[in-house]
């Protein structure tokens, strides 16, 4: 009995193996969200610190618009913003942020300090708006259609490339497709 | 030409790994003594070929050929030469082989330093450490060679980030990894003593100053982390339990499990198994440390590149390492017997104590870590799970753990009495009591966290004052003879003190920083002022001006306490037009008692430059606890415990020589 004992270690090795290789087989820049071709949940963020609009379903209804959750505390946000406010200057897609799991006035600051790119922020400082969104880590992008409807999930920084590639292509389809 | 050639260095150093550790089991199997020789020699030749090869990517960095695909993407002609160097492992390649040439280097300095005792054992553990070095150089060569080439080559790089080009990077990840490789060797000699099915107080006694490096080489990189982050992200944050923070923190609290428990057995025998257990967690939670930086399994803020091609390859090699080491550790542990018996109230109790919290503590952080991807795995749910989580389980933890701290140091080995003892530390009790009282009166009367750590801080710290009065008998006898006790101490009992003192200090910090900071911001225009507690401090003046590879606004502060000018401090934000990437420099005032942090954004027209103001009290003494908690391990490594090495080597080693008969030179 005690030497099986000394197998234990090993069980919950393999255990974890299996999660992590099951981990590994999804590609985390492409995890599909259940959300995808639904509805955006319903939810209605203040706003944060200093500012006055926070953030609901509402201010996004009616037109393509880019969702991004970003965090002060987030290295790769810091990486991303210039891309966002780059975005945001061209027009070509209204950009809307969540402040996720900030204290108070920490998102503030960041957007004092690195300029802000967003037409509304909302302030999500347990993660609620982030469980429901499946959020994996920040920053994580969401392409909404006129209808509230999510259409596409970016996990992770916005570069050059995905903005050109994917991004842009998709909100001008969006865009010409709604329209016609 | 310099490209090719550090590719050829690597390609040989694999040749070389892969061979020697073949060879040298071939040969203890067959009994032939020049295998001890061989594998001393082919541990230095590897580490010489991955020097060679990291010598040659140092050469591409230093003169920006941009023709080799790591420089173009992560270099600039314009960037300071010091960051064109550290930029060398600011990149995946680079740092992966950063990471083996640590291991090589390590593997080489135990061929350096080897007695010649243990000579089967060690060859052993060489045969081991070359399979993973085998393993690493393949995982480079294969999935992330350094050496690529770009063609056409382009006319100028993409820039290294700014936010990693800071004095806290060029140190950080080699501080880092050679803590996370130094527990390869550990591993190594661990495995080889279940091969051999035998383990003893000498084995402790080789693998204790090993064991004390890494662990001091990881603490240092933890706390340069920590501290590139409270300076660089702009914000004072210095710990976020971020997935990659936990990926170096569960070594760290594996490896102090680990040198305690060792300390046991090197002292009493005993708790083998569990030491051997312990030797190969730590390494394997440095290896799933990597995993989890590399892979992209978790989404981090430190990631580098998402690749699953890489992950699955470190995949593999954590299921040769940490699977082959723990399927023979259940085939061979039980032959580890422990010879050595305690009772219920002694130290060896209390260090198993200290053990089974910090493997509770570890198994948290762990649990924290890993749980959203198991959630996200068995079900479309993701969670995700911070610092709230942290507080209420880790922090009381750990809490407890650090009560039984100034107790385990006094009670006797074997069988100690608690009364005594207790008596002894009444002082240092009631001290604490006190300290906590204090504590919630002058500072925020709501935070009794911040009592308690107070409280706990004096406890840890007098607790270990008095242990040491103890042994010198301070006041007992005269002041000389007690002085020279205090030298004849060994530098382990030193070490351990130092370590137990700086603990006390990184306690007290992390109370102050995290239970009474302060911060506020607004809008100022030159001339204008904010206050925050007891400070004003008033925006002079703005100024432009170009660095290297940025452009800065810089912003004059003008600090006042009362009357009293303080003095000026100046505030950064920089442009990296390359990146088209802003970073923060923050002025930070540091004074004993606390620092104040300040920081200037992008000015808004008609309201001028939005400043904010931190207090970070007693924020130093992390960096002070830290270095002081780094410094009782490096003493403990000078207590190489060499002369009872010698002294009772005569009647084990014979044993062991006629039972293994090649341990040749054992009794010079």
């Amino acid at each position: 009995m005690s030497r099986l004992f000394l197998f234990l270690p090993l069980v919950f090795f393999v255990v974890m193996a299996l999660y992590f290789g099951l981990g590994l087989r999804e590609d985390p820049s492409e995890i599909p969200s259940q959300l995808i071709d639904r509805e955006l949940p319903e939810f209605d963020l203040p706003p944060i610190e200093g500012f006055e609009t926070g953030l609901s379903n509402a201010d996004l209804a009616g037109q393509v618009s880019l969702l991004n959750v970003f965090g002060s505390w987030c290295p790769p946000c810091a990486i991303e913003h210039p891309m966002l406010m780059q975005i945001s200057r061209s027009g070509v897609v209204p950009v809307y942020g969540v402040d996720w799991k900030d204290p108070p006035g920490a998102g503030t600051a960041w957007l004092e300090r690195n300029g802000n790119p967003y037409r509304r922020v909302g302030d999500d400082p347990d993660g609620r708006l982030a469980i429901d969104l499946g959020i994996t880590g920040a920053p994580e992008t969401f392409i909404v259609d006129r209808d509230g409807r999510v259409r596409y999930r970016h996990v992770g920084i916005i570069t050059e490339e995905v903005w050109d590639g994917t991004l842009r292509p998709l909100v001008e389809h969006l865009q010409a497709e709604e329209g016609a | 030409m310099i490209a090719e050639l550090g590719q050829f260095a690597l390609i040989l150093a694999f040749v070389v790994a892969l061979t020697q550790s073949v060879m040298t089991v071939i040969g203890l199997r067959t009994g032939d003594a020049a295998v001890h020789g061989f594998a001393r020699a082919g541990a230095i030749a590897q580490f010489l070929l991955v020097l060679t090869a990291f010598g040659c990517l140092t050469a591409l960095f230093a003169m920006s050929d941009f023709s080799a695909l790591v420089v173009a993407e992560n270099s600039h002609t314009d960037k300071p030469f010091i960051y064109k160097l550290t930029g060398v492992w600011g990149n995946h390649e680079g740092s992966m082989l950063l990471w083996g040439l640590i291991l090589t280097a390590y593997t080489a300095a135990l061929a350096w330093t080897v007695k010649p005792v243990e000579a089967r054992l060690i060859s052993l553990t060489f045969s081991v450490q070359s399979l993973i070095t085998a393993a690493f150089v393949a995982f480079l060569l294969f999935t992330s060679n350094p050496f690529a080439r770009l063609w056409p080559a382009p006319a100028n790089g993409q820039d290294l980030n700014p936010l990693l080009q800071d004095p806290g990077l060029a140190s950080h990840p080699p501080m880092l990894y050679a803590g996370y490789v130094g527990f390869s060797i550990t591993f190594s000699f661990a495995v080889a003593a279940l091969i051999e099915g035998r383990v003893d107080a000498r084995w402790a006694r080789i693998v204790r100053p090993w064991a004390l490096a890494a662990w001091s080489f990881l603490t240092v990189g933890i706390a340069l982390g920590a501290a590139w982050a409270y300076y660089e992200l702009g914000w004072g944050g210095w710990w976020a339990w971020d997935p990659v923070e936990n990926a170096s923190l569960m070594p760290w609290l594996a490896g102090t499990a680990f040198i305690h428990s060792l300390r046991v057995m090197e002292k009493r025998d005993t708790l083998k198994a569990w030491t051997i257990l312990l030797a190969l967690v730590t390494f394997s939670l440095s290896l799933a440390g990597t995993f989890l930086v590399r892979s992209g399994v978790l989404t981090s803020v430190h990631a580098f590149a998402v690749d699953p091609a890489r992950g699955v390859f470190i995949l593999a090699i954590l299921i040769g390492v940490t699977g082959g080491s723990l399927a023979l550790y259940g085939m061979r542990a039980s032959l580890l017997r422990p010879t050595g018996v305690f009772s219920e109230v002694s130290r060896e109790s209390t260090l198993l104590i200290n053990n089974l919290f910090i493997g509770a503590a570890c198994a948290l952080v762990f649990f924290g870590t890993f749980y959203p991807l198991f959630v996200t795995t068995v079900s479309d749910e993701t969670i995700t799970v911070g610092a709230p989580f942290y507080n209420a389980t880790f922090n009381p933890m750990m809490g407890l753990l650090l009560i039984l701290v100034p107790i385990s140091g006094m009670l006797a080995w074997k069988r100690g009495k608690l009364k005594p003892v207790l008596r002894k530390l009444m002082p240092a009790l009631v001290a604490a009591l006190a300290a906590g009282v204090i504590a919630l009166w002058i500072a925020d009367r709501t935070r009794i966290a911040g009592a308690l750590g107070t409280g706990l801080a004096v406890w840890i710290g007098l607790g270990v004052l008095i242990d040491l009065a103890q042994r010198v008998k301070l006041f007992d006898i005269e002041l000389k003879a007690s002085f020279a006790r205090a030298v004849r101490l060994p530098l382990g009992i030193w070490g351990m003190a130092v370590a137990h003192f700086g603990l006390a200090i990184t306690v007290f910090a992390i109370t102050g920083v995290s239970a009474w900071k302060q911060e506020t911001s607004g809008f100022l225009m030159p001339g204008q002022s904010l206050d925050i507690g007891g400070y004003t401090v008033q925006l002079d003046d703005v100024r432009r001006l170009e660095g290297a590879n940025y452009i800065a606004e810089e912003g004059q502060f003008a600090i006042s306490r009362g009357q009293r000018e303080l003095g000026d401090l100046v505030a950064e934000r920089r442009f990296y037009p390359v990146r088209q990437m802003s970073t923060t420099e923050s002025a930070i005032r540091t004074r004993a008692t606390g620092d104040l942090y300040v920081t200037i954004g992008e000015p808004s027209p008609e309201r001028g430059w939005p400043v904010h103001l931190y207090i970070y009290p007693f924020a130093m003494w992390l960096w002070v606890g830290s270095g002081v908690l780094t410094l009782g391990g490096v003493l403990s490594i000078a207590d190489r415990g060499r002369r009872s090495l010698k002294a009772r080597k005569t009647a084990p080693a014979k044993a062991s020589r006629d039972k293994v008969g090649t341990d040749t030179g054992a009794t010079a």
